[in-house]
């Protein structure tokens, strides 16, 4: 059976123009992802991010300066809570970013579960300590900006406690990712508890805005974003910029060294140490 | 058992796990004993007045519940999976995610029934009037469903982790806290003779949600766990 299939093909001409064919169309089929699939190559990814990071710092540490000069000394003292308000500058670009690091987190373990693309997962691993990271800022300038507004450290309040909630998913996708010794395990497992988690973020949202709708209603709109004025809108905006610029600039750095703590003996690593 | 149907694996599944419950009945009751104890701390540590108990006893039942139902957990998948009886449901040929469904329902009737029954006793005690105890066994019953899903979830993640019990309660806990806030003020709303109808739908529509997705997280989950 196998050696009658097998014989048109060894014996006829039309066996090699056929491949040649199928060689020529496949590059146009792949095209359209081939960028997908270079990204999922370490080497690619690897010389990808050395050759971005600079241009995102950079343009991140001037968006910084741009930001904070117009956040801090251009824009106007709000009328009633003067000078206080500015940290507003760098809290709500933090807050912002605890929930996107997460979503592009659970994106990216989704991509690495579905299409086993293990450089998803290295770079879902690099998300969470920097996702983290922007929650416990996010917190504690929260904590500060309570203080002189509401007269206390914490309150709370819905959106702070989503927050925390956010952090405790962080620790816990964290604390799961340490546990296994395999990195291959921990890359899975720690990627449906992230997707689990993305789930439930949403849930943990508007319970938590209708558990604290029932018992301090006007605290909700302590918080609620009040319509801001231009001049001092457009440092806030340019802050989030910076601030996710800043993201991937770090995403960069921290790609590379799980890329090199995973790669660490592949033969295309040690080949380029040895021409650096 | 690959010859036999999806219904009869499952009937197998839930005789065989209540079987094994009855057998060991002395550390079925342990979480059920805990959730006693626990809930005995609060007056110990906060004050014996009815009137103040009265106020957070509701919040009481529902964290003694979330422990003593994540106590319960541990145990769950980890000596199936020891004896090498997971591998064979895995490599079996039928559905790991009906079959672990079937184990989470058997955690259910053994770790979230009993305290849906011993709740208004021990509600009673912390001050609760009687006509609360319908809606504190509706919010216990629909809520310990999802509290065990979510459970089996993060049983199935840690159950290849050496000493997991910890690990697991980080990572079950921020999950199930939406299914905390509904229960408690589903019940605290009954104490203070509000409408209720809204909290319960919340908990039946997050159990019918955890229950329909559920089980595909944890066969994934229970996959990454087996393979060695």
């Amino acid at each position: 059976m196998s050696s009658s299939s097998r014989s048109p093909l060894s014996d006829s001409q039309p066996n090699p123009r056929r491949s040649a064919a199928s060689s020529e169309a496949r590059p146009r089929v792949a095209s359209r992802w081939l960028w997908f699939h270079k990204l999922g190559s370490p080497p690619y990814a690897y010389g990808l991010a050395t050759k971005l990071r600079p241009w995102l710092m950079w343009s991140s540490l001037i968006l910084m300066l741009i930001g904070a000069y117009g956040g801090l000394v251009l824009a106007p003292p709000d009328y009633q809570q003067k000078d206080a308000f500015r940290i507003i500058y760098v809290h709500v670009p933090a807050a912002i970013m605890s929930l996107q690091v997460y979503l592009a987190m659970a994106i990216a373990a989704a991509v690495g579960i579905i299409w086993r693309m293990k450089l998803a997962h290295a770079f879902a691993a690099a998300c969470a300590p920097v996702g983290a990271w922007f929650t416990v800022a996010a917190l504690a300038t929260g904590s500060i900006y309570g203080k002189p507004m509401w007269g206390t450290w914490w309150e709370w309040d819905p959106r702070i406690t989503s927050v925390l909630i956010q952090l405790f998913l962080y620790l816990g996708y964290m604390a799961l990712r340490a546990s296994f010794d395999d990195t291959q395990r921990a890359d899975r497992a720690s990627a449906v508890l992230a997707i689990v988690g993305v789930v439930n973020v949403p849930i943990v949202k508007y319970s938590v805005v209708w558990w604290n709708s029932l018992h301090q209603g006007p605290t909700i709109s302590k918080l609620d974003t009040p319509s801001i004025t231009l001049s001092m809108g457009w440092p806030l905006y340019t802050l989030v910029l910076a601030f996710m610029v800043y993201f991937a600039a770090v995403m960069c750095d921290r790609l590379r060294s799980e890329i090199l703590k995973r790669e660490r003996n592949a033969s295309w690593l040690q080949e380029n140490i040895a021409r650096s | 058992m690959a010859a036999a149907g999806l219904g009869e694996a499952v009937r197998l599944v839930l005789a065989r796990d209540l079987r094994l419950a009855l057998r060991h009945w002395d550390q079925v009751i342990q979480p059920l004993i805990f959730f006693v104890i626990v809930t005995t701390l609060f007056p110990l540590a906060i004050s014996p007045a009815l009137e103040e108990l009265r106020g957070i006893a509701p919040g009481v039942l529902w964290v003694a519940a979330m422990l003593s139902s994540l106590l319960a957990l541990e145990s769950l998948f980890r000596p199936d999976v020891e004896d090498g009886t997971m591998e064979q449901w895995v490599l079996s040929g039928q559905p790991l995610s009906v079959l672990l469904l079937a184990k989470t329902v058997t955690h259910w009737l053994l770790a979230g029934l009993p305290l849906v029954l011993m709740a208004p006793i021990v509600g009673t005690a912390l001050g609760m009037p009687q006509s609360v105890w319908p809606v504190l066994a509706a919010t216990l019953a629909l809520g310990t469903g999802s509290l065990s899903v979510l459970g089996a979830i993060g049983a199935a993640l840690t159950v290849s982790v050496r000493r997991g019990n910890v690990l697991l309660a980080l990572l079950v806990l921020p999950l199930e806290m939406p299914v905390l806030i509904f229960g408690a003020r589903a019940v605290d709303l009954a104490m203070q003779g509000e409408a209720v109808a809204g909290p319960l739908n919340l908990l039946a529509a997050l159990l019918l949600l955890f229950v329909s997705l559920g089980p595909f997280a944890m066969s994934a989950a229970m996959r990454i766990s087996v393979e060695t």
